[in-house]
């Protein structure tokens, strides 16, 4: 299935959860957040909440900034 | 030396310093560590962005602040609508667990003058949703006013725009906020030196924020420190209450027994 994730389309296998795709991508747990098609799917949500198809996914973390 | 400050307070949140600094444009992580021990800040500001995919776990800013001395407050900058500040806001929350959240609604991408109502609507959904709100916004004292409706826990007027290092442009606007809101105002954005801080404290805000009149000073640490000062001192020249100006001068000396010669006006003898 194709997700867009932080705006680039990439091609992942079905049934896997946000947690799954986050340690498939090696993302770290702390000081990240993911929103699944713009809303965000908290920590402890993660492994119960699937990804579809055609999913826009944004994962962050902090950056400098003021 | 002795400085009298009963600190200031944004929701639960409690401080002594009033200077709050930014972690951006520092020439290295390390001199922004030393800018930060110098100024005295006791909160400092982070903006977020999307991970490199090509790289996700790499080292992060996060691994050069140290979270038991310093308060994170995540910010919306970049987002030029309500919807994009709503949603990176809920994302700051999740990865770094704090519910204060810099709100800045950008208008314009030259001036990075903030979008009033964007930020006032955006400011709604996020009181709303349980965020303690610290709206950027210019030195309006309506717009202030309707931020401070909205439920927000402070208002952030700018000085001058974002980085631009003019200092306070127009300090009666900036009193007119602080004489009709009740909340903690924070002049936010546009500080470029020391006595800009000093101005900007001497008109009664509860503190100040900036980033690039620190980090883009030739020495940004002994800026930091110079602006910890200037802070510190503009807040008590405040509290102090300076003396009236005026038009003619007004002897310190006694003007009564005086030496008089025998040769007034005489220069020379």
């Amino acid at each position: 299935m194709r997700l867009t994730v932080n705006g680039e389309e990439r091609e992942f296998d079905e049934g896997l959860t946000v947690a799954g795709l986050l340690a498939l991508m090696k993302v770290p747990k702390r000081g990240t957040a993911v929103a699944r098609n713009d809303r965000v799917v908290q920590h402890s949500e993660q492994a119960g909440v699937f990804v579809k198809a055609g999913d826009r996914i944004e994962i962050i973390r902090a950056v400098a900034g003021g | 030396m002795t400085v009298r400050d009963e600190g200031w307070q944004i929701g639960s949140h409690r401080f002594i310093s009033r200077l709050i600094v930014g972690t951006g444009k520092y020439p290295s992580l390390e001199v922004m560590r030393a800018a930060h021990a110098a100024s005295g800040a006791e909160m400092v500001t982070v903006a977020i962005r999307r991970i490199h995919l090509d790289d996700p776990s790499g080292k992060t800013l996060l691994d050069h602040i140290d979270r038991s001395r310093y308060t994170i407050l995540p910010n919306t900058a970049g987002c030029f609508s309500a919807k994009d500040a709503i949603l990176t806001a809920q994302l700051a929350r999740e990865a770094l667990q704090t519910d204060l959240i810099k709100l800045e609604v950008i208008g314009d991408p030259d001036t990075l003058y903030p979008d009033g109502p964007q930020t006032i609507a955006a400011a709604e959904a996020l009181v709303k949703d349980g965020f303690t709100v610290l709206p950027y916004i210019g030195d309006d004292p309506i717009m202030c006013k309707r931020l401070a409706e909205a439920g927000c826990a402070a208002v952030m007027p700018l000085a001058a725009p974002i980085g631009s290092g003019l200092g306070v442009c127009n300090p009666y606007s900036i009193r007119i906020i602080r004489e009709q809101i009740s909340l903690p105002v924070i002049v936010d954005a546009g500080v470029g030196t020391a006595s800009d801080a000093a101005l900007a404290m001497e008109l009664g805000v509860d503190a100040l924020l900036m980033n690039t009149g620190i980090a883009a000073a030739r020495d940004p640490v002994l800026m930091a420190q110079a602006m910890r000062h200037a802070v510190l001192g503009g807040r008590q020249a405040y509290l102090a209450g300076r003396m009236e100006k005026r038009l003619y001068a007004s002897a310190s000396s006694p003007m009564q027994d005086l030496i008089v010669t025998n040769a007034p006006n005489a220069t020379s003898v």
